[in-house]
């Protein structure tokens, strides 16, 4: 199909921008990347000749926290904006190689990294898990990707797992069958893609019986909330079904932990579907844990620059990384723990101890590891 | 006898010429039966086009007059006034609107064309069978009826009552004043609003034809213009205002130390159960809030208040009273909310205290406020930096999408307020600079040779750093992103409408527009109207306004007030219902239906009868009635069955 970019102004609605630059203001790569939202936003709607423009290394700069466009007083679709010309890009041919590797991966072996599809649930194999297809079951475990191949994340899938058996949840996952959600895809730009990943995922949710589905990553969970078109099927993040397990009594957290503990609220997960209190309602229930809230959080948080394919790009910023700046935070604040609900932060905050130096200080964990310590 | 009809046909300019073919649209009006003459104009409701009409009437002997133009709202009196000028009854004119129903709603020339042929064979059927009918006149109570106590209130009850009417003034809070009370300064003159205002409060309480009622509420609102009968809800104060001094005893004594929020400080200070709402209160008079008092709200207290009152004021038992009132004309003025900055949480409001709205700025400044005007953080000590933040819950499609029109002279105010008063570095950070009112470009140029900083860029959000707040936002004419320490930040908190708006206008049967505020009848030409006869809006119930534009606004709405009583009758519509007892079976289902109780039962002869006088001419019991014995004047059965038909024709 081909895209042209001059209906971006309408698509996008860029003419009712009043240049008030909350978008930049807000951005939480401002500092990081040249990437000037509102100048973006003027520079498409008056330059004739827009591919030049649309070659600007700093357009893969973008993490899609959504900060712009929620604060946005004009209702200008910024993010939107970011994903069309992504996707103009990607019809072209012109996306940066690793993203274009992360694309044809994901079209291949069903995940953006290339590991093999059979081996996909490989780290479920002596837990016990039913295997939707092999057996029955009304709640789905949507792992994702993340979660099913990297070795740190796996460690939250197993901890989840351990979990949903403790508080006798009847559940079970997709194994080999499941495949990329999409949403990171369709934020790269590779929109036909997107839509062939949530048409096959809901026709194989569909035919699998299910009545729930249950996510790792507010991700994966965005995705199947707002942008599969057709999905019936009521979606929630794990922080939203531990915290109602804790809440009705089924699951009993009786270890005490001892320790401090702050929250790093994913976007995906936060400021762009509201999901706020469930993790703070589980950090709090933990016996001895001592939560402290860093300065910007919920609606303010500091976006960890994991989302948006930006874990598949390379370089486009410079200066220090807004995961330091978080780590740092909560080193300041006397947390021992970093806690946070998704896959990516997980990562980038991890990778941001070691630059650091905090290594013996701040140790990251997920929310789910610390409920099984707990339990 | 036969009809000579004339049809008229308006071509607005090209508002209706442009879309609809008026030409054509004669010569088919000439076809129609009963039509003697038919012709188009450019501008019918002009003199020359009365005129036409006029003319036709004397040489032709027309004696029914069909005008296709606009809406009847806007010319059906101009055009009746002809006919009546002409001898004729005013009632056999109809208008068939082509321009709202026809040609602003349609682009097809072709069919819209079509359509204003039926439009206009529909209104010439009805006028055929239209009768003469004679407009009845009711007397006017000369009475008026101010609702809101506020600058717009008070400037609105003074006018009325020095021309020597009796007005009741009723005001929801225990003090008259409103919003202007808590004012500090005023812009662009720097007025201390006290200096200006108390004058005008103490003359409210002083005025023999102002009935001042605090702590009310209208509840209920009957009748029509000239005839309106008003139930007021007078809620108990618990203290007996003819014996209260205004001592403040009663305030020392009460037990409730630590106090709640004072609504009047902006949360900014507290008051105790029984207090004094600010030192110039009008009236000065204690009163008891019920909900924090311990007496009224646990039902336990040693009641010290009431030991300390030697004018024994105090009276719990005290209940609210209900108020009937007959008044010729309403005037609204309800007034604004302000924003609630809650509602966009990126600006950490309610997180970090050094963070005010515009109005929690006014009581830190004004000399009567809890610092006594010193511009102060919460530990003593004085702001170095301080960022005034526009367009707060304004020009914001997240919060309210009107401009609050005064946020941006009041933000300058305050920042010219508080670099004289801290000399810190003061950042505005704004998005367009709306300084449009007499003497306040001049303002905007005064305060930036004070040196406070502009910056163009809405704030972005507010978070602490190293124990110092940090606005975020784009410096846009740089294109850089910025981040400014500051010690204090006031929020440019826009003005919304107030929260229980809709049920008000349920009360007055009044409208509001789409940004919540009460709608003026005509945007342009009237201004201070309502869709409601012998009601009016002034001040911000209707819309953002500054202080003059307010005052003007009020002075327009008793202007108009006045101009409706000083005629002592008026002119009523003759299109109530009627019902024949001949053909009535007394089966009460229109007495039911009326809503406003117009329909009496006669026992005697055991059939319902239409009061004229409470008759609205709604047309529900014509609707009803079983036995078609309800009619409508102008609106028979036959009358718009010939309509329908033409129409479908």
């Amino acid at each position: 199909m081909k895209i042209d970019p001059k209906t971006f102004v309408k698509d996008y609605q860029l003419n009712v921008c009043i240049q008030c630059g909350t978008c930049t203001g807000g951005c939480p790569v401002k500092f990081r990347s040249p990437l000037n939202m509102r100048r973006l936003v003027r520079e498409t709607i008056f330059t004739a000749n827009l591919s030049p423009l649309f070659k600007r290394p700093e357009l893969w700069a973008c993490t899609t926290c959504s900060t712009c466009s929620l604060r946005c007083p004009a209702g200008v679709k910024n993010v939107e904006l970011i994903m069309g010309i992504r996707n103009f890009l990607a019809n072209q041919g012109e996306v940066p190689s690793t993203i274009r590797d992360a694309l044809e991966n994901t079209l291949l072996q069903g995940n953006p990294w290339g590991r093999f599809r059979d081996r996909r649930a490989d780290w479920a194999k002596d837990l016990g898990v039913k295997i939707l297809g092999e057996a029955t079951t009304e709640t789905l475990l949507y792992v994702g990707c993340a979660p099913s191949y990297d070795p740190r994340v796996q460690n939250v899938s197993t901890a989840l797992v351990k979990i949903l058996q403790k508080a006798d949840i009847d559940f079970g996952i997709l194994g080999k069958k499941e495949s990329c959600c999409g949403n990171e895809i369709k934020r790269m730009g590779e929109q036909a893609l997107f839509k062939k990943l949530a048409k096959d995922n809901t026709n194989l949710f569909k035919k699998s019986g299910i009545k729930r589905i249950i996510t790792i990553s507010p991700h994966c969970f965005n995705a199947f909330k707002n942008e599969y078109p057709d999905l019936a099927i009521p979606v929630q993040h794990y922080t939203q079904v531990i915290a109602d397990l804790i809440e009705t009594g089924k699951l009993k957290l009786s270890k005490a932990l001892n320790l401090s503990a702050t929250y790093q609220d994913p976007c995906f997960l936060g400021k762009q579907n509201l999901v706020f209190d469930e993790p703070r309602k589980i950090l709090t229930s933990i016996p001895g844990l001592e939560f402290a809230e860093m300065e910007r959080s919920k609606h303010r948080s500091l976006c960890c620059e994991g989302g948006g394919g930006r874990m598949w790009a390379e370089g486009g910023t410079e200066g220090i990384r807004n995961g330091e700046i978080r780590i740092k935070e909560a080193h300041a604040l006397g947390a021992k723990v970093m806690a946070t609900a998704c896959p990516f932060c997980l990562l980038t905050l991890e990778d941001a101890v070691k630059i650091s130096g905090l290594t013996d200080q701040v140790v990251v964990k997920d929310i789910s590891e610390l409920v099984v310590e707990a339990m | 006898m036969k009809q000579k009809i004339g049809v008229y046909i308006c071509h607005c300019g090209t508002n209706i010429a442009a879309t609809v073919d008026c030409n054509e649209l004669a010569r088919f009006a000439g076809t129609l039966p009963g039509v003697k003459i038919a012709r188009d104009y450019r501008y019918l409701c002009s003199d020359p086009g009365q005129d036409l009409i006029k003319k036709d009437i004397r040489e032709l002997s027309i004696d029914r007059v069909v005008v296709a133009a606009c809406s009847p709202r806007m010319h059906e009196m101009t055009f009746r006034n002809v006919l009546s000028a002409e001898g004729l009854n005013p009632y056999f004119l109809n208008i068939a609107n082509i321009r709202e129903q026809c040609s602003w709603v349609h682009q097809d020339r072709e069919r819209a064309t079509e359509k204003a042929r039926h439009i206009l064979r529909a209104a010439v059927a009805r006028v055929l069978r239209q009768e003469a009918l004679t407009a009845r006149r009711v007397g006017i109570t000369p009475t008026v009826l101010v609702v809101g106590a506020g600058i717009a209130g008070i400037q609105a009850a003074l006018t009325i009552a020095n021309a020597g009417m009796k007005v009741s003034l009723v005001e929801r809070a225990p003090f008259i004043g409103g919003h202007m009370a808590q004012l500090d300064k005023t812009f662009p003159t720097l007025d201390c609003a006290s200096c200006i205002f108390t004058p005008k409060t103490v003359e409210v309480a002083r005025n023999n034809n102002i009935e001042l009622l605090v702590c009310s509420d209208v509840a209920e609102v009957k009748g029509y213009v000239g005839n309106f009968t008003v139930t007021i809800k007078k809620n108990p104060t618990f203290v007996d205002f003819s014996r209260c001094t205004g001592c403040g005893d009663c305030t020392e004594a009460c037990v409730l130390k630590k106090g709640v929020p004072s609504d009047f400080e902006e949360s900014m200070a507290t008051r105790r159960a029984i207090y004094i709402p600010f030192p110039q209160a009008v009236p000065l008079k204690a009163v008891v809030d019920k909900e924090s008092c311990l007496l009224l709200s646990k039902g336990k207290c040693k009641k010290s208040c009431v030991e300390a009152c030697k004018a024994t004021a105090i009276d719990f038992d005290q209940k609210e009273e209900m108020i009937e009132k007959e008044v010729g004309s309403i005037i609204i003025a309800t007034g604004y909310d302000p924003f609630d900055p809650h509602l966009l949480p990126q600006y950490g409001y309610g997180v970090y205290d050094p963070i005010v709205t515009g109005l929690q700025f006014e009581r830190l400044s004004s000399p009567s406020g809890p610092t006594q005007g010193e511009i102060l953080l919460k530990d003593g000590s004085v702001p170095k930096a301080i960022a005034f933040l526009h367009c707060i819950g304004s020009r914001d499609e997240n919060a309210n999408l009107h401009c609050s029109r005064i946020c941006c002279m009041a933000s300058m105010k305050q920042a010219h307020l508080a670099k004289e008063k801290t000399g810190a570095e003061i950042y505005e950070f704004y998005i367009d600079m709306n300084a449009f009112g007499k003497g306040y470009q001049e303002f905007y140029k005064r305060v930036r040779e004070e040196g406070i900083y502009f910056i163009r860029g809405k704030g972005s959000e507010i978070f602490k750093r190293d124990g110092r707040l940090v606005v975020a936002a784009e410096d846009t004419l740089l294109g850089t992103p910025i981040e400014i320490n500051v010690d204090m930040v006031v929020l440019g908190t826009g003005l919304t409408a107030r929260r229980d708006a809709e049920r008000v206008a349920q009360v007055f049967g009044i409208s509001r527009s789409a940004d919540g505020f009460f709608m003026e009848a005509h945007p342009k030409l009237r201004p201070v109207a309502t869709n409601v006869d012998g009601i009016f809006l002034a001040g911000c119930c209707q819309g953002p306004k500054d202080i003059p534009d307010t005052v003007a606004q009020a002075s327009a709405a008793a202007a108009e007030v006045m101009s409706l009583l000083t005629k002592g009758e008026i002119e009523v519509e003759p299109t109530t219902a009627s019902i024949d007892p001949d053909l009535c079976a007394g089966c009460k289902l229109c007495i039911e239906i009326c809503p406003y109780s117009a329909i009496d039962f006669l026992e005697m002869k055991g059939i319902s009868a239409v009061n004229e006088a409470l008759c609205k001419g709604c047309g529900a019991c014509t609707a009803i009635c079983p036995n078609k014995a309800a009619r409508q004047n102008h609106f028979t059965q036959d009358q718009v069955l010939a309509e329908v038909e033409g129409l479908a024709g």
